[in-house]
């Protein structure tokens, strides 16, 4: 056993509101910059839906993830190492910026510039790529939101599968749901897999997938590697960016931006150990609706002194186990079974969760079969297909998720009788497998959700980057050395009007200003 | 007797140039690796259209790899030791006819890539003046190359591959009178030389520094993962 500590993130889609607060504070802090305005580490979309980029989910076209091999071993999707290196030249699975958007901007100034005319002056939306006008703007990064768009197109929707789908189309019966996105920072990420120049890694420490950008040659296969379409190409430097989980105020024991400005307060972040030498084990089970269960059979007790003991020896520090048990992510995962892994069938061993949305119980209202007290309503009653969430959530397997929807609905119906006619109606709780101080628990976790309870997040260690800890020459040498700096490390070769070894050709293509 | 002017120039440009072109190759892209590491990449531009880069990317690339090491292989092995296994006159068909399927496979490449980068609005504007200049300089050079096999025609003895055999095999061995076997070839390929010497001397300049970058590595690398430890590697 190799234990290793990650931050997860848990997203209660429950009590997303879909504001997308998220993405544009994330997109204020990463991607305001050339060569990643079309780019969105943070997205939220509306399901069903063909998603950000266009059918992301298909890996049927576009190979992203791993695929099992008959004897169990697993392969990226995309190919082995040679056939990897054999679409260097040219990546067929590599999609297009149409497939996510093409940036634009609007001619503000011609509103103020405008001479006297007949007309209202009007801001036509120009390229940030070429500055050439755009007659029509085809697809934007939340093209569908709130339903926008035919059915016919949105239900193209991966999730739907197999599903008899018509039916959704209908008014009637129509539903939807917000899904926010960002890196999943995998136990075993495909992106990493598929980079030839081992530019891409995991941080033992807390387990943050990052792009290291010196050595990033750009040969773009990490983004074909990633089932989740969540790595980016930067067009103008001409290297791969990603979500970086926020690491510098994640290791100063803050939440990630996405998380701090979320306004539903539906994101949790916390850490999980796990057992590092069952990565494979987990991701090569056979069947994918096993998928999540063999990713929870990796998850450690924090409680358990056996795992305390080995995490010890295994450098884990003593803050990070104590924050370990006060989880709200091992909590929700594990101890709940509330929260679930997207799209397990991809073989990555996503680390960030979501719990299922509860939706309107229409039929049963108008059968009446809700107007009794305490009664748990059928979770096939809900509008959103209990399908549609399995297989997005869980490779298909409808139990867990009615099971944590049926947690959910009882937490819902106890705390409304407790609160409103003052009766303590433990049966509706025993029917779902929780006690009381269990609910109390959930009940202050995920629907109060202090600031506090959401997130437990231990600071970084600084001792441990050297193998002396406390070590002063470390910690002297890297003092007010640089801050947050763009290539060349800290060097002083950083970039110049006029650079021999190449100069950018878009400066600040988000100004707000057409490019001329 | 005074050394007549073009004597200079031919030693200048094909018995010092070549060492100027070299070592500016290897300095300067050691600089650039040390000094500017985040500008070192393929620079590939598929991402904002991948249309005629299935063909013609592979195309050129396939190409103009082999045309390199075929044409590493052919300059420098000593005509002693080839002759074990192939005379001059058969060497010199064999370098034609192989030249020629190279460079026709490469030529259909880069004339679709260059095609590309001229025409499409999102590459021409994101394309860096060194991109533009290095395609073109390279479209010369492949040309260059194809009309050579029409000037090799004229004399099927071998002599001029000879020649220009000696010369390289001079130069990288630093022995003196190289730029001598250029004197008398014909045009074509002393600018096929002179270019050729060009592109290798604005090499680091360019997104050629990728080919230094061959992932070969990977290959090798055990598994799939990789995890970094704090502290490791800073």
């Amino acid at each position: 056993m190799k234990i290793r500590a990650q931050i997860g993130m848990v997203l209660n889609l429950d009590k997303c509101i879909g504001c997308h607060t998220c993405s544009v504070t994330c997109k204020n802090v990463w991607t305001s910059r050339a060569g990643v305005e079309y780019a969105w580490f943070n997205n939220v979309e509306t399901k069903p839906g063909v998603g950000y980029p266009r059918d992301w989910e298909n890996q049927n076209k576009w190979n992203g993830g791993w695929s099992r091999l008959e004897g169990g071993k697993l392969k990226p999707k995309m190919g082995g190492k040679f056939r990897v290196l054999a679409k260097l030249f040219a990546n067929p699975d590599l999609p297009e910026i149409d497939d996510y958007y093409e940036p634009f901007t609007f001619e503000y100034e011609r509103l103020q510039k405008a001479p006297e005319v007949h007309t209202p002056p009007t801001a036509r939306p120009r390229s940030a790529i070429t500055g050439e006008v755009m007659d029509k703007i085809e697809w934007g990064p939340n093209w569908e939101e709130i339903l926008g768009g035919e059915f016919s197109k949105r239900s193209k929707d991966y999730n739907f599968g197999s599903m008899e789908k018509d039916i959704y189309g209908e008014f009637e019966n129509t539903f939807m749901m917000y899904l926010p996105r960002l890196c999943e920072h995998c136990l075993n990420p495909a992106c990493a897999a598929a980079c030839p120049s081992g530019a891409i890694y995991k941080r033992e420490e807390d387990g943050v997938v990052l792009i290291d950008q010196e050595k990033c040659r750009g040969w773009r296969m990490c983004v074909s590697g990633c089932p989740y379409k969540k790595i980016y190409f930067n067009w103008e430097s001409g290297k791969s960016e990603k979500c970086t989980l926020c690491y510098p105020r994640l290791e100063a024991g803050d939440p990630t931006v996405c998380s701090e400005t979320c306004v539903g307060r539906i994101r949790y972040l916390g850490v999980l150990l796990y057992d590092a030498d069952r990565i494979s084990e987990a991701a090569s089970a056979e069947d994918v609706e096993d998928l999540y269960q063999a990713q929870c059979d990796i998850f450690l007790d924090p409680n358990d002194p056996e795992v305390i003991a080995q995490a010890k020896k295994d450098g884990i520090p003593d803050s990070w186990l104590a924050a370990a048990k006060d989880s709200p992510v091992y909590k929700m995962a594990m101890d709940w079974k509330v929260a679930f892994p997207l799209h397990p069938e991809y073989r990555t061993l996503p680390m960030v969760w979501y719990i299922p949305p509860l939706s309107p119980i229409q039929s049963a209202m108008e059968d009446g079969r809700l107007e009794k007290s305490g009664v748990i309503p059928d979770v096939q009653d809900l509008r959103i297909p209990v399908k549609y969430l399995a297989n997005m959530l869980t490779g298909g397997k409808e139990e867990p998720v009615v099971h944590a929807l049926e947690r959910m609905l009882a937490m819902r119906e106890f705390m409304r009788e407790k609160t409103v006619e003052g009766i303590t109606n433990v049966d509706i709780l025993d029917r779902v497998g929780l006690d009381e101080n269990t609910l109390d628990d959930m009940y202050r976790i995920m629907a109060l959700a202090n600031y506090e309870d959401r997130y437990v997040i231990p600071t970084n260690h600084r001792e441990y980057a050297g193998d002396t800890p406390f070590d002063n020459e470390i910690a002297f040498e890297q003092r007010s050395s640089c801050g947050f700096s763009f290539g060349n490390g800290c060097g002083d070769g950083g970039e110049t009007r006029t650079n021999l070894f190449g100069t950018s050709t878009h400066k600040n293509t988000m100004s707000g200003k057409a490019r001329s | 007797m005074p050394e007549a002017p073009t004597d200079f120039l031919n030693h200048l440009v094909f018995g010092l140039y070549p060492y100027i072109a070299v070592l500016v190759m290897v300095l300067g892209s050691i600089l650039r690796y040390d000094r500017d590491q985040y500008s070192w990449k393929a620079g590939s531009s598929q991402l904002l259209t991948s249309k005629g880069m299935r063909m013609g990317s592979n195309l050129f690339h396939i190409g103009i790899i082999l045309l390199f090491f075929t044409h590493l292989v052919g300059l420098l092995t000593p005509e002693s030791l080839y002759h074990y296994v192939i005379t001059t006159e058969d060497k010199q068909i064999m370098a034609m006819v192989g030249g020629g399927i190279l460079g026709g496979i490469c030529f259909i490449g880069l004339s679709m890539l260059l095609w590309r980068r001229m025409t499409d609005p999102r590459i021409r504007a994101t394309s860096k003046f060194s991109d533009i200049l290095l395609l073109w300089l390279l479209y010369i050079q492949l040309i260059l190359g194809l009309i050579s096999i029409y000037y090799s025609a004229q004399h099927m003895d071998g002599s001029s591959m000879v020649a220009l055999g000696n010369w390289a095999q001079h130069i990288v061995t630093f022995r003196s009178g190289a730029s001598d076997f250029i004197m008398h070839e014909p045009w074509v390929f002393k600018a096929h030389l002179f270019l050729g010497l060009t592109i290798f001397l604005i090499f680091p300049f360019t997104r050629l520094v990728h080919m230094l970058s061959v992932p070969v590595k990977y290959v090798f690398r055990s598994g799939y993962q990789i995890v970094r430890k704090r502290g490791k590697g800073y």
